[in-house]
C-alpha cells in the first residue's frame, strides 16, 4: 500500500485518498475544434515514468493537492498545492 | 515435425515412453523484413498473426514479444469469457468472439479447456434488479442468451451464498448467461502461437520494440533490441503499454493504464461450478480446474505500470467475498498479482487505423479483453491485410472520441472503473 503525503495531514495510507488523474490539463476555449475537445477530454500522455497528478484526501481533511509520482515504482517525489505550477 | 495432438498420439506416447513429442513451436530469430509485424505476444497479437495466415494467407509475419508470450494480461487474467454486453455493436463483437471460442480447441488442435459453466450476476438491491432486467432484456434483443433469476434460483446455482435474513450483502436475485464460462488463458496464447507458427509465422520472444522506422510519415519497420526489422505494415497489440508504443510513433491515445489484480486460494474440492459476479461488492470468482478459487478485484484506481496490486484493494475485495460467502473465511490465499490494463472512457476496445499510415492498433480492452482475443485478432488481421476496417470493428475506431459516438459499456464491463 502506498503512503501518500497529504499536504495538510502528512503521510497517510493510500485508501484514505482518491486519485483525480492528470494535473494541469488546460480547458480549451468554448469554440475549440472537436479534435481539441477530444484531446482535452480523453487523450492522455499516460507516461510510464513521472506523472503529475491530483489527489484528494477524501477520508481525511478533504483537501485536493498535486503529486509528482512515478507510475512504475510508485515513488512520490514532490507534493505541491493545487494552485502551484508544476515543479521543474 | 510438429505433433498433432489427439487421444491417439497420447496413447502412442504412452506405449513409447513419451519420447516422440516435439516443441509446440520453434524458436525464431528475426528476419530482415516481414510483410506484417505484430508488436505484443499476448492473446490478441498471437491471434492476429494466426488469422493473418489463416484468413488472409499472409504468412510472412512476425510477432515480437518483449518478454515471453502470454506473460502480460493474457497470462494474468481471471479467464472469464462471456458476451453479456449492453449495446448492439458490442453484442455483435463479443458474441462473435464467444462463438470462435466455442470452436477454438478443434480449430487450433489445442485444448483451451473452454468450460461454459455459466455466469451468475448478483443483484443486491431493487435498483440492481431493475438494472439487470434492462441488461438481460437488451441482451435478448441482441439475440444473446440471458435469463433473469429469482432469489431461489440464484441460491440453487450458487451454493454457499449468505442467504440468511441478516446477510451483510443481501442477494435479491440476478441473471445468468449460460453460455458464458472460463477458458484456460495460457492455452489460448500457446494454441494460437503453435497454430500460427505452423502456418509460417515467426514467434520472437525477448524482442522489445523501442521505436518505429518512418519514411515520409509512413511506418516502414520497427527498431528493437535485436536490431531494425522492416515491415509492410505494423500492428500494435500491447494492452497496458499501448500508450508507450503510441508515444514512440508520435501520437497519443485515450488510454490510461491501471493495475488490475487477482488472487487465488489454496485448492479445494469442487464447491462452485459457475462464475459469480457481484457488481455491488466489486468481487467476482470462479473455481479453477485445479480447485483454487480465482478471485478478481476492481481496479487500483491510479495510473500504474507496476504489475502489482495494492493491499487496500486486496483487502476490500476479500471483505466483499466474505460478505457473500462467509464459509470461505478460513481459506488461505496462495498468490496475488496484477496486470496493467488499458482503460478507455467508454470501456470499449479500439481496433483499426492509427493517425500514422502503415500502423494499426488493437487496444482499450481494459479489464475485459481475454474474452475478446479471437475477435480482436480476427479484426486486427483484417485491417492489417486489407487496410480497411472489419465491419465488426467499424464502431470501435479511434475517431469515436472526436465524434462523440462512444460505445459506453462501463456498466456491462463487469468491473467498477
Ligand atoms: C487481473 C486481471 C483479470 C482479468 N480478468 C479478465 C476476465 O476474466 N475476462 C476477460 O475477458 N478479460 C480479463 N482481463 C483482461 C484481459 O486479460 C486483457 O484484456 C487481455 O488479456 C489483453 O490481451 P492482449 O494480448 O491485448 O495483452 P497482453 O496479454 O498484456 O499482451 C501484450 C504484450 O505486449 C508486450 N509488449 C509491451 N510492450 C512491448 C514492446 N515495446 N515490444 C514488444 N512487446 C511488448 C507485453 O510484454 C505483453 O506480453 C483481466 C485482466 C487482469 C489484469
Ligand atoms: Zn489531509
Amino acid at each position: 500500500m502506498m503512503r501518500i503525503p497529504c499536504i495538510v495531514c502528512g503521510l497517510r495510507d493510500e485508501n484514505e485518498f482518491t486519485c483525480g488523474g492528470t494535473s494541469h490539463l488546460v480547458r480549451p476555449a468554448i469554440d475549440a475544434s472537436d479534435r481539441d475537445w477530444a484531446e482535452y477530454l480523453f487523450f492522455r500522455d499516460n507516461p510510464k515514468g513521472l506523472h503529475h497528478e491530483r489527489w484528494r484526501h477524501t477520508q481525511g481533511c478533504g483537501q485536493w493537492f498535486n503529486l509528482v509520482r512515478h507510475t512504475l515504482t510508485h515513488e512520490i517525489l514532490t507534493v505541491y498545492a493545487m494552485t502551484e505550477s508544476p515543479p521543474r | 515435425m510438429r505433433n498433432h495432438y489427439s487421444a491417439w498420439s497420447l496413447l502412442r506416447g504412452a506405449l513409447t515412453g513419451h519420447r516422440h513429442w516435439s516443441p509446440a513451436w520453434p524458436e525464431a530469430k528475426p528476419k530482415p523484413a516481414y510483410d506484417v509485424i505484430v508488436v505484443g505476444g499476448g492473446g490478441h497479437g498471437l491471434a492476429t498473426a494466426y488469422y493473418l495466415a489463416k484468413n488472409h494467407r499472409i504468412t510472412n509475419v512476425a510477432v515480437l514479444e518483449r518478454g515471453w508470450i502470454g506473460g502480460g494480461n493474457t497470462g494474468r487474467n481471471t479467464t472469464i469469457v462471456r458476451s453479456n454486453y449492453l449495446y448492439p455493436e458490442s453484442s455483435r463483437l463479443y458474441d462473435f468472439s464467444l462463438k470462435l471460442y466455442e470452436g477454438l480447441s478443434a480449430e487450433l488442435n489445442f485444448n483451451i479447456m473452454l468450460s461454459q459453466r455459466g455466469l451468475v450476476l448478483l443483484a443486491h438491491s431493487r435498483h440492481d434488479l431493475d438494472a439487470m432486467s434492462r441488461w438481460a432484456n437488451a441482451m435478448r434483443m441482441n439475440g444473446i442468451d440471458a435469463d433473469l433469476l429469482s432469489r431461489e434460483e440464484v441460491a440453487s446455482l450458487v451454493p454457499g451464498l449468505d442467504m440468511s435474513p441478516g446477510a451483510r450483502v443481501p442477494v435479491l436475485g440476478g441473471f445468468t448467461q449460460r453460455r458464458a464460462g472460463t477458458a484456460r488463458h495460457d492455452a489460448v496464447a500457446w494454441g494460437y502461437a503453435r497454430a500460427a507458427s505452423q502456418l509460417g509465422v515467426d514467434i520472437i520472444q525477448n524482442c522489445e520494440v523501442t521505436g518505429f522506422t518512418q519514411q515520409a510519415g509512413h511506418v516502414v519497420g520497427v527498431e528493437t533490441n535485436l536490431g531494425s526489422i522492416r515491415a509492410g505494415r505494423v500492428g500494435i497489440a500491447a494492452a497496458g503499454h499501448s500508450s508507450v508504443l503510441a508515444g514512440l510513433a508520435g501520437f497519443r491515445l485515450p488510454v490510461t493504464s491501471y493495475g488490475l489484480q487477482a488472487l487465488v486460494s489454496e485448492p479445494l474440492k469442487p464447491l462452485l461450478d459457475t462464475v459469480v459476479l457481484s457488481p455491488g461488492t466489486g468481487a467476482y470468482l470462479s473455481q479453477s480446474d485445479k480447485g483454487e478459487l480465482v478471485i478478481g478485484a476492481m481496479l487500483d484506481l491510479f495510473p500504474s505500470y507496476a504489475q502489482r496490486g495494492s493491499f487496500a484493494i486486496t483487502q476490500s475485495i476479500l471483505a466483499g467475498v466474505l460478505a457473500l460467502f462467509p464459509a470461505y473465511a478460513r481459506l488461505k490465499m496462495l498468490r496475488q498479482w496484477a496486470g496493467i490494463v488499458d482503460v478507455v472512457h467508454d470501456s470499449s476496445p479500439i481496433i483499426g487505423r492509427t493517425p500514422v499510415p502503415g500502423l494499426y492498433i488493437n487496444c482499450g480492452w481494459g479489464t475485459g479483453g481475454f474474452k475478446g482475443i479471437p475477435v480482436g485478432g480476427w479484426t486486427l488481421a483484417h485491417a492489417l491485410a486489407t487496410g480497411e476496417n472489419h465491419p465488426l470493428a467499424e464502431p470501435f475506431q479511434l475517431e469515436r472520441f472526436q465524434t462523440g459516438r462512444l460505445v459506453d459499456e462501463a456498466a456491462a464491463s463487469g468491473i467498477a472503473h
